[in-house]
């Protein structure tokens, strides 16, 4: 069977015109995805695991779904400071409940935004964020630049759907009319396509944001011979190059939220936009990398107000990033208790949050088996969303699309599992 | 079966020409009836002023802009912090508060059926998924036109039956209620960071004036028989001297209704300045008052500035950024392709600012200088102006010349000089404010029909009971008590639910979307035009048939259809 405009639940792409061939419950033919999505495509189906798993001793055992939510309700009705991590591969639906949940729970509940734009968001909440949907950028935007990213390889299709290689409205011959720059501390796929490879010394980002903001702002004169590592020469022939263009746009990515001078980069970054926004028409976009982690910003935010890293403990909503984001609450050992969705932080959290996760009740939701698993006391798999579920997603630049299901493997998706879980703890602990 | 009784209430029901009678109410399964039997749950209102739920025909409650208010704004969400308890969900936020919030405070004011001002049909989804977490009012969105591109050609086409077709497939596609033009033309010309000014200007590229844009739009509302017209939000927001621009865009507009107004217009507060720069910046509220009175086929909303902190957020993305430079603290902006733009800032209007006092003072001359009530609107285009939660201090200075004499006194002392406020002794009486904040909205609407705006049998039991003895109180003198009342009802019912009592919410609702389904012939269907659908597949960064928002997002619905006539 042949699925047309099918949407990739892979990166924050969210690449809509996908043409899937399935035949029974195999995928065999995945078009239009990069290479990234055709892979989750093709092998999500293969390694599931099959049922949810509870250890055993030093092993593990099969479990039925109803003792594994069991244990799960139990385990977070347990806890005195229970957190609900993860939710950026999964169906803002599920985000949702999982708000909810950790609000009758007393919890906290944070997204992968902690460790990867979570400093996009503080420089966005100390001055704002001049951004478009992508179809602007792909009709209009004559300059791109790409800052401490490397779309090729870690966004595929971005360069085609949306900027560098589609066609534009506005632009006769969009290729050749469009200029890119890249702007990163090594040699990349992505740096070799560029006009301009701006070549900057690690952590010296926000020093090549603050020239360039001087010499947007006509004060040359103050920049030094280099920059970073980077000559006075190029930055005024970049400075021109932005002020030039009728429409520029900024993407940059995690290279700059994690680098020394985190979302302080950020905040330069942002304002260097705004001040070209004097001259002509500038846009920035954070590069977001999980198809949904945008979405757990957004869904957060109009439920409690505040995008990530939300804390119910005193049953108001409070947000304080770098007290109530995981890695602070895990560094602490001030959970006793973790539920974690759609997201591995076994591969990404520093060594001291895994031996505290290892230590207390963990319940990992995850299709297969990641490095999360053996750090965990209980597994339940559910079905992947865009795959053998559906449910809503938002793009990188915050358009919100249906992602659709298209075979059915028998799993429950993530939205069933927590709702499941929700219902047993409303029975405990709802007035 | 559910029977409600509402005993003894103080009625006033301008729809049905009902101005201060003691009467009972009563409700089976959500409807108003003739009678109710023994079993009935009874409230007692115990001559208390009732009137149909309230309506904000102009407010901005869901959707990416106003999430985005949010995102950017933890300082905002640190007021307005209450606990979660019972059926009540935590909430956050003063300005722009959570989805939650807004939701309890309306109901805690009586306001039962919402209009979202400005929604993106790109990013309509969103717009529903917060709907569906807005559990007690009704809620509908407005859909934004003011630059989209299959339009803008048709008009430059001159072919007004399909840009008719556009606005109707749209609005079917994105679930939509009505036409809603921000800055027409110039959220387009701010793509490449530019603007229009005033209305014959024309739109880069596309050659066509937002003249042409209101005009055609306003017909291919009336071809598609939608319930509402066309909102309007002028060009040149906020700009001095741009009464003139709004004069001259209210007398294009013709008479072709006969039920409702063929033009609505919003916020008219922030478009009916003179002077020609900050210096010599003052209210031009008469004229434009002059020009509404003279055009029974306009309906305006004040758009009432109030003091203090809010967050400014339009679809007039050219005018936020100017307004950034003016206030220089932080600044959102978000243009989507083939439609539409924003913008957001968050704003201090001061008492001390000249600018400011002269602002809050146009908004009450429009609703005093008005005449017909019938056509003056009681908004702040929350949160622009002011959050909601400040209508009960507009009532009250709406009804008493001694209040706004009392905050006269408090702004910028050149502020006489530059208004007409104080010389205007209106006062407005219960009746008129019954109007403005509810059976007028219905009617602006085009949604009396569907039983919202007033308590005649078969209608809607959206009531709100207020703790106010009409006959006991001087508005004119005891406006305190008018602010008390207004800001908490003693009971709001929606669909013949008690859902608040006293400022505690009761239950955990469910809303009815209402949107509009233009039936429009199948050669007519503009979905199924190569040229449209080429465009569509080329320059949107989505497909086509993901464009759509689904029936999953719609929980409760009412679909309304009209009969187009094309």
């Amino acid at each position: 069977m042949i699925h047309r405009d099918m949407i990739c639940p892979f990166c924050g792409c969210l690449c809509d015109d996908l043409v899937i061939t399935t035949e029974g419950n195999e995928v065999v033919q995945v078009d239009n995805a990069c290479t990234l999505g055709t892979h989750k495509l093709m092998g999500a189906w293969k390694n599931r695991l099959k049922n949810p798993i509870m250890r055993n001793g030093g092993g593990w055992r099969d479990a039925s779904y109803e003792e594994a939510i069991e244990y799960a309700a139990g385990v977070l009705l347990d806890a005195d400071r229970p957190l609900l991590y993860g939710w950026s591969s999964t169906q803002g639906e599920a985000q949702g409940l999982g708000v909810s949940m950790a609000e009758l729970l007393g919890g906290v509940i944070d997204s992968t935004t902690s460790v990867c734009h979570g400093p996009s968001i503080l420089a966005i909440q100390e001055v704002g964020h001049p951004g478009c949907t992508l179809g602007q950028v792909k009709n209009r935007a004559d300059l791109v630049i790409y800052w401490a990213c490397n779309p090729t390889e870690a966004h595929p299709r971005h360069m085609s759907r949306y900027t560098t290689y589609a066609d534009g409205f506005f632009l006769e011959n969009a290729f050749r009319d469009r200029k890119l720059i890249v702007v990163d501390v090594r040699k990349s796929e992505t740096t070799s396509i560029a006009d301009e490879f701006v070549k900057v010394k690690p952590g010296g980002d926000y020093a090549v944001f603050a020239a360039l903001r001087a010499i947007v702002r006509g004060r040359a004169d103050v920049v030094p011979d280099t920059v970073a590592g980077v000559t006075k020469e190029q930055l005024v022939r970049i400075g021109e190059m932005c002020k030039e263009a009728k429409f520029g746009a900024l993407f940059f990515g995690v290279g700059l939220t994690m680098a020394p001078g985190k979302y302080k980069n950020i905040r330069n970054a942002i304002e260097l936009v705004d001040e070209l926004n004097r001259y002509t028409k500038w846009t920035l976009t954070p590069l977001r990398g999980h198809y949904n982690v945008h979405g757990s910003n957004e869904v957060f935010t109009w439920m409690t107000g505040y995008p990530y890293a939300v804390d119910f403990s005193r049953q108001i909503a409070f947000y304080n990033p770098g007290e109530t984001t995981a890695v602070d609450i895990l560094a602490r050992k001030e959970c006793d208790a973790c539920l974690i969705v759609a997201s591995d932080p076994g591969a990404h959290f520093p060594k001291a949050c895994l031996e505290h996760l290892a230590k207390i009740p963990t319940v990992l939701i995850d299709p297969m088996h990641t490095v999360t698993t053996p750090l965990c006391r209980c597994q339940i798999p559910t079905a992947v969303n865009g795959i053998d579920a559906g449910g809503t997603a938002y793009r990188m630049d915050g358009v919100p699309i249906h992602v659709k299901k298209f075979m059915d493997l028998g799993y429950p998706s993530d939205t069933e599992v927590i709702g499941r879980i929700f219902e047993q703890i409303k029975e405990v602990k709802h007035p | 079966m559910s029977d409600l009784l509402i005993k003894n209430a103080f009625v006033i029901d301008p729809i049905n020409r009902i101005n201060g009678e003691i009467m009972d109410i009563a409700v089976r399964d959500g409807r108003i009836v003739e009678d109710v039997g023994q079993g009935a749950e009874v409230i007692d209102a115990a001559g208390c002023l009732t009137l149909p739920g309230g309506i904000d025909s102009h407010t901005h409650i869901c959707g990416t802009k106003v999430n985005f208010g949010r995102y950017m704004s933890p300082e905002d969400m640190r007021a307005g912090r209450e606990a979660r308890r019972g059926v009540k969900h935590s909430i956050s936020g003063y300005s722009v508060p959570t989805t939650y919030a807004n939701s309890y405070r309306y109901a805690i004011m009586g306001y039962t059926t919402l209009l979202e001002g400005a929604m993106a049909p790109l990013e309509a989804r969103h717009t529903h998924e917060e709907f569906s977490a807005t559990p007690l009012q009704d809620v509908m969105a407005n859909t934004l036109f003011d630059g989209n591109w299959g339009v803008m050609e048709a008009i430059r086409d001159g072919d007004l039956e399909r840009a008719a077709a556009i606005v109707g497939w749209t609005l079917s596609a994105v679930k939509g209620f009505g036409i809603k033009l921000t800055n027409p033309g110039g959220t387009e010309a701010w793509g490449y960071g530019k603007d229009v000014t005033c209305i014959r200007d024309k739109v880069p590229y596309f050659e066509v004036t937002p003249a042409e844009i209101i005009e055609t739009m306003i017909r291919s509302c009336e071809l598609l028989r939608l319930p509402h017209s066309v909102h309007l939000h002028c060009n040149n927001l906020g700009k001095p001297g741009n009464y003139a621009c709004t004069i001259e865009t209210l007398n294009l507009v013709p008479d072709l209704n006969e039920k409702r107004q063929t033009l609505y217009a919003t916020h008219v507060q922030f478009h009916s300045y003179g002077g020609s720069d900050w210096k010599t910046f003052c209210s031009k509220a008469e004229p434009v008052a002059d020009t509404v009175n003279n055009r029974p086929q306009i309906v305006i909303d004040m758009g009432q500035v109030m003091f203090g902190k809010t967050t400014t957020m339009t679809a007039d993305g050219p005018m936020e950024f100017n307004l950034y430079r003016l206030h220089h603290d932080k600044w959102s902006n978000h243009d989507v392709e083939l439609e539409t733009g924003s913008g957001i800032i968050p704003v201090l209007y001061r008492r001390k600012n000249l600018v400011n006092s002269i602002m809050w003072a146009i908004g009450l001359e429009l609703a005093l200088l008005v005449k017909n009530p019938w056509q003056c609107m009681l908004t702040t285009d929350n949160p622009n102006g002011a959050p909601f939660v400040k209508y009960p201090e507009i009532i009250a200075l709406l009804m008493s010349k001694k209040y706004r004499d009392a905050e006269f006194a408090t702004v910028h002392p050149d502020t006489g000089s530059k208004v007409v406020l104080p010389a205007l002794e209106r006062e407005l009486d219960w009746n008129e404010i019954a109007v403005m904040t509810r059976a007028g909205q219905a009617k602006a609407l085009g949604i009396t029909g569907i039983g919202k705006g007033h308590l005649g049998i078969g209608a809607e039991a959206d009531i709100a009971v207020y703790p106010l003895k009409v006959d006991d109180i001087d508005p004119s003198t005891e406006y305190q008590r008018v602010i008390d009342g207004f800001a908490q009802t003693k009971w709001t019912v929606k669909r013949g639910r008690p859902v608040s009592r006293d400022g505690e919410i009761l239950v955990h609702g469910e809303n009815t979307t209402i949107w509009v389904d233009p039936k429009i012939r199948p050669e007519r269907d503009i979905s199924r035009n190569p040229r449209f659908v080429e465009m569509f597949n080329h320059w949107y960064s989505v497909r086509m048939s993901n464009y759509p928002v689904q029936d999953e997002y719609l929980k409760r619905n009412l679909r309304m259809e009209t009969e187009a006539a094309i």
